[in-house]
């Protein structure tokens, strides 16, 4: 016996009760699945640096044709007029040049007075909204009133903070009606965070940009202002190629916020080939 | 492994001549292919059932659709042991909800599990690339699909897999009646869509080297699983 203590033997794994294994294969599976728990507990990689040496293993396996490709892309915008907040986006996901998707939401409904829109990768814009809404949630029960648009976007940009340089993808725009009015904010992966009245992201939006500010003005009604967003939208689907689908349009007032359509772009484009003639 | 890649560029007096360096790659692609189709009352997954890498074939008989409930079915092909890791820690994290919540976990909730825990992976990502089929609270079929890192769309059908991007067409045509400018879109019943998940399949082991061998077809309707295995090429 003293012998084996001396070798080391009763370290070794083979010398461990099987209770031991059953803990320590919980303890393995509750780490490999964490942010069940805690939302912000990810796995870290088995590798420094992520965002570079992630992109190394991606470009190896292109060689192999060993691909991961994340959904992405994307046109978004939202402004402030005197009606409210407009938001419009368009629904195409594509994974390298293969759509995914023609109907993907990239409008995310946080609560009935705050909406979110997503640009960038799509797992990373939908997981941390989730997370947005926990709080957005947590912060209503613990304080008995709505949490306000520069709280809840000062969270968002918190998050990206913590994560910022593992090469998270995010472009989002935060849109809400609290006691200050209505509100519009920026946020984005590296942190960034701006309050504003007009914002487009994503690849398509320079072109909804051209649209937007040509016919952007404060005092625009509801139906100008849709419409407005609506065909911003539509030209970038058509110039942008990772852009598409149908065009989502939605609008918050101080009642909260309410869907006005939802357009293929297909039919919008006749629509507006006609109005043209 | 990267490190050495500094020290190779840093100093270079400490290189040796006829030395290789390998890039740290993780990941192999086992293929095969996934084709869902839900509808009315039913839910069909279909896999086929080749193993290979690059070009050797490991197995023609491994199954690619993993039973998680009597109302769901995952299908999940990519780095095969990715698969294995998800699929295992999946039916961990299912047991303990039984024994939390004293129900079986509902399709939707599986779909959103499945989703955070590829997430969890986000720095390290599993390559699979995963669908959920399955029938609703109401009995209607469902299905699910998700990228590397979790993003999941709530669809009616979906092609994944080596050969997804080769079938969806396929169904975006026979199944989703896709810019067809048609009076009426009839829904597809069980028995088509069993037939247009075989059809594909056959076609795609036409075209595609890591589908064939044969494809089982999960067909889910609330009296239970039941499954069918049609052959395909073996080439």
């Amino acid at each position: 016996m003293a012998l084996q203590e001396i070798c080391g033997l009763s370290d070794a794994p083979y010398m461990k009760s099987r209770t031991h294994f059953l803990k320590s294969t919980e303890e393995e599976m509750k780490n490999s699945t964490s942010n069940i728990e805690n939302c912000y507990s990810l796995s870290a990689p088995p590798f420094e640096n992520p965002m570079q040496n992630l992109n190394a293993i991606q470009q190896h396996g292109e060689k192999s044709g060993i691909k991961i490709d994340f959904d992405h892309g994307t046109t978004t915008l939202g402004f402030k007029y005197q009606g409210g907040v407009l938001l419009a986006v368009d629904s195409r996901a594509t994974g390298g040049q293969f759509i995914g998707s023609q109907s993907m939401k990239k409008i995310v409904e946080i609560n009935d007075y705050m909406l979110g829109t997503l640009a960038g990768g799509a797992a990373d814009c939908v997981y941390w909204d989730r997370v947005l809404t926990q709080e957005c949630r947590l912060h209503e029960l613990r304080n008995k009133e709505r949490i306000s648009v520069a709280a809840a976007s000062k969270i968002m940009a918190n998050i990206a903070h913590e994560f910022k340089g593992m090469g998270l993808s995010m472009g989002m725009m935060l849109a809400g009606y609290d006691k200050r009015g209505p509100g519009l904010y920026y946020v984005d992966n590296d942190a960034q965070r701006t309050p504003g009245n007009v914002f487009s992201v994503g690849s398509g939006s320079i072109y909804a940009f051209g649209v937007l500010d040509s016919g952007y003005r404060w005092d625009l009604t509801d139906e100008e202002a849709q419409e407005l967003g609506r065909r911003a939208i539509y030209h970038a689907t058509f110039r942008d190629a990772y852009s598409g689908g149908i065009v989502r349009v939605y609008q918050v007032t101080k009642d909260g916020w309410i869907n006005i359509s939802n357009t293929d772009c297909m039919e919008l484009h006749y629509k507006y080939a006609e109005e043209k003639k | 492994m990267f490190q050495q890649m500094n020290i190779q560029q840093n100093f270079p007096e400490y290189n040796i001549p006829g030395k290789q360096h390998h890039d740290f790659s993780p990941y192999e692609s086992n293929g095969g292919s996934i084709v869902a189709i839900a509808g009315k009352g039913y839910a069909i997954i279909a896999a086929d059932t080749r193993l290979s890498s690059g070009y050797s074939i490991h197995t023609r008989k491994q199954k690619k659709t993993f039973k998680l409930t009597d109302t769901t079915v995952l299908g999940s092909t990519g780095c095969w042991c990715d698969t294995l890791s998800l699929t295992s820690l999946l039916a961990y994290r299912m047991q303990s909800y039984v024994h939390t919540h004293q129900k079986t976990m509902s399709t939707n909730a599986i779909a959103q599990l499945i989703s955070v825990m590829m997430y969890n992976k986000r720095f390290f990502p599993y390559y699979v690339s995963n669908v959920l089929a399955g029938l609703d609270e109401e009995g209607n079929g469902v299905v699910y699909s998700y990228d590397p890192i979790g993003h999941c769309e709530k669809t009616t059908y979906r092609a994944g897999g080596t050969a997804g991007a080769l079938l969806q067409p396929v169904l975006d045509n026979q199944i989703g009646y896709k810019n067809q400018n048609l009076a009426e879109k009839p829904e597809i019943t069980k028995e088509k869509a069993i037939s247009i998940a075989t059809d594909t399949f056959i076609s795609a082991s036409e075209r595609d080297i890591y589908t064939g061998d044969s494809v089982v077809i999960c067909i889910i309707t609330k009296d239970g699983i039941e499954e069918k295995t049609v052959q395909l090429r073996k080439d």
